[in-house]
């Protein structure tokens, strides 16, 4: 041990304790980095926590709807966006068909958008956009639309039919 | 791979220097005895830096318009996951923020580290406090509520009664003395456009000039050969940092922030009071009245300002002997004794509020909404202790079934008869009857009909103080002349809105003598214990208008 120079033994405690401090400079900025990243992450990413389940809308009489002859309904619903809830006008195309069931699409083509509208006389919806056409019970029958028409979930109350959430169509 | 990482390197270096800077930065010789008692700025800096981040989260989910402002930072508080940690950061890191600035400048001014060539440096610190503490005034009003509100009422009459600048002070915060939507705009201008980079410039001229003139020695560093900054310094450094943001966590973890209610400029009940930080200027103006109050507003605190800026040509000796240093502690001391007893004399004078009550408005509050005969319930389903078998959410108990879960909700009736005789109705049952009247029982099974998965949280939230009103409420039938949140009856004044109309003492006498205080009121004297008498007035202040 005596053999050791002192010089080489001062600069291996040296080298170590250089060592310690890069590895604790590292060690916890990465922990810091953690600690405010992780809990931003969540902010951002984490949807906001829900507060009121959808509620239902009287959209109105509907005794005289008869089948296959789709009626354009407006309702005023609450929308819920962000820290603001709206009240806004809504629409709704309802149909009854032929299985005396009752059908409301929302008022929105599921091509791109646009507000489609029903053609008396040839008996279907047609997009003006881009010209898809879909039947009195939503499906597609021509044009670029990848899916049938949305339905509101409805509910029945004697003759005014009660208008919920929105439901999105499947299909490719 | 090591090849191709080290051409990258050096296509870097050679592009653009970086690796140049960064050395030069780190490799920067400093005195020998340099060490712990310089790591404040450090801190200062990247208690800055975590303050922007925070800042610029908030940002992603705010409204910076009056009454939208409020809405928005409820919804960060309320309906973000982690929105509460956020702004408990943001908090309490202004705070920090400060304490460490005056610590850093404290420092300097113990080892006399101002001295000549470092003026300029001291100076443009001086103006960095100045801008940490516009900080603090400008956000202070952002979240809109009460308190932010009536806090800077005040600080903005008190920039108004300025000699000469008043009144352009006063067009410049927007508005002569008024606080409304002008004023709002200003300050979140000041607070999130043109300080943040205000600071970045200043700390960049202030590290510059630290560099410039080096890292103050003190004597005897010139026998011993100079250190590098990196890594012993830097190692200190972090430490520091470390601990400060520890402190920092651990603050926004478990110190809650209130939210008051929203600012309501009509309001007469509300004692405003500044930020801690600021306490000892609003203290010391009670000292000046009348046309002596400028003094204390504007002139103490202006010459106070111009004498730390001019600190470096006041004291021209060359003394920097840190142990020598006595008037320099004399002068920190006293400052800090003058700084605690004035901020102490403002926390005791502070009056203990009479008519409002205190309402977390940072959490959800569904219950201000229920009927007394719901929130009575709440107290019956506490004192029953029915979270030890049932779930709430989620939370309490497994041996019975969830509350909140929709199968489980029957009518009154049903519910009423299984309270008496749990196993008759549900056979196998294991839960005891409850002893309670018919009319508690209805209240505990109001409540339960009302509970479901959204407003579980907010129903646990109820204060002990409203639901034991509630309680009191109910049970004397307050109900068969009163309305509460639309339920009940309109032969005596519908209660919502009362703690605008009448104080609260009038309230707490006037159950005992009716007839003395609103003469010809049918309603008979009711001689309650002093607790219910003071958790039924608080109940009935707490409700919405």
């Amino acid at each position: 041990m005596g053999d050791v120079p002192i010089a080489a033994e001062t600069q291996t405690r040296g080298t170590t304790r250089r060592s310690f401090y890069i590895g604790a400079i590292y060690g916890i900025w990465a922990a810091i980095s953690a600690a405010l990243g992780i809990p931003a992450l969540v902010y951002l990413f984490f949807p906001p926590k829900a507060r009121k389940e959808a509620d239902w809308v009287d959209a109105g009489d509907i005794s005289k709807l008869t089948t296959n002859s789709p009626l354009e309904l407006s309702f005023r619903r609450n929308r819920v966006d962000g820290w603001k809830v709206f009240s806004e006008k809504s629409t709704a195309w309802v149909v009854k068909q032929p299985d005396n069931s009752i059908a409301a699409f929302g008022p929105q083509c599921t091509h791109l958008g646009c507000a489609y509208h029903w053609e008396e006389g040839k008996n279907e919806f047609l997009c003006p956009c881009h010209t898809s056409v879909f039947a009195p019970d939503g499906k597609v029958v021509s044009g670029p639309a990848p899916r049938p028409l949305d339905r509101y979930e409805v509910k029945l109350q004697g003759s005014h039919i009660l208008i919920g959430p929105l439901q999105e169509s499947e299909g490719a | 791979m090591r090849r191709r990482w080290n051409g990258l390197k050096d296509w870097l270096e050679h592009r653009t220097g970086v690796q140049t800077a960064v050395r030069s930065f780190l490799y920067e010789e400093i005195p020998a005895s340099s060490g712990w008692h310089q790591v404040f700025g450090s801190v200062a800096v990247f208690l800055f830096l975590t303050q922007a981040f925070t800042g610029v989260l908030l940002a992603f989910n705010y409204a910076p318009t009056p009454g939208d402002a409020y809405n928005s930072v409820r919804y960060i508080l309320t309906e973000l996951t982690g929105g509460r940690l956020i702004r408990g950061l943001h908090h309490w890191g202004a705070s920090m923020m400060i304490a460490t600035v005056v610590l850093h400048m404290v420092q300097v001014f113990l080892y006399g580290s101002y001295k000549k060539p470092r003026e300029a440096t001291w100076m443009v610190g001086v103006v960095l406090l100045l801008v940490t503490l516009a900080y603090g005034l400008t956000g202070y009003l952002l979240p809109w509520d009460n308190r932010a509100y009536w806090g800077t009422v005040v600080a903005t009459r008190i920039a108004a009664s300025a000699p000469m600048a008043g009144p352009y002070l006063s067009r410049l915060l927007g508005g002569d003395g008024a606080v409304g939507v002008v004023t709002f705009a200003r300050f979140y201008g000041l607070h999130v456009l043109l300080l943040p980079p205000a600071t970045l410039l200043l700390i960049a001229v202030h590290v510059f000039l630290v560099r410039k003139h080096g890292v103050a020695p003190m004597p005897g560093d010139e026998l011993v050969p100079k250190k590098q900054f990196y890594p012993a310094q830097v190692f200190k450094d972090t430490v520091a940092i470390a601990a400060a943001f520890a402190v920092l966590f651990l603050l926004a973890l478990l110190a809650r922030v209130p939210l008051e209610q929203l600012a309501d400029p009509t309001d007469t009940t509300y004692i405003p009071r500044p930020e801690w930080y600021f306490l000892f200027l609003f203290q010391m103006l009670k000292l000046f009245n009348g046309p002596m109050e400028v003094i204390g507003s504007v002139v103490l605190p202006g010459l106070a300002v111009l004498s730390l800026i001019l600190v470096p040509f006041i004291d021209r000796s060359k003394l920097v002997q840190v142990s020598k240093r006595t008037f320099a502690a004399a002068v920190v001391f006293f400052a800090a004794v003058g700084w605690a007893g004035l901020t102490a004399a403002a926390v005791r004078g502070t009056p203990k509020p009479d008519a409002a009550v205190e309402i977390d408005y940072s959490a959800p509050t569904d219950w201000l909404h229920l009927s007394p005969e719901e929130m009575a319930g709440i107290s019956y389903f506490r004192r029953e202790n029915c979270v030890s078998c049932h779930a709430i959410g989620g939370r309490g108990g497994k041996v019975g079934p969830d509350l909140t879960a929709r199968t489980i909700h029957k009518d009154a009736a049903w519910m009423l008869e299984h309270f008496r005789r749990p196993s008759t109705v549900r056979p196998g049952s294991s839960m005891p009857p409850i002893q309670l009247s018919n009319a508690q029982l209805n209240a505990l099974a109001a409540f339960l009909l009302k509970l479901n998965a959204q407003n579980a949280t907010a129903l646990e939230n109820a204060p002990d103080f409203a639901v034991d009103g509630a309680r009191i409420y109910q049970s004397n039938h307050c109900g068969a002349c009163h309305m509460v949140n639309g339920s009940g009856m309109k032969v005596g004044p519908v209660l919502n809105g009362l703690a605008k109309r009448e104080t609260r003492s009038w309230v707490v006498d006037h159950f005992g003598d009716p007839e003395k205080f609103s003469p010809g009121s049918v309603m008979p004297p009711y001689k309650l214990p002093k607790s219910d008498l003071e958790n039924l007035t608080s109940y009935l202040f707490s409700l919405p208008e």
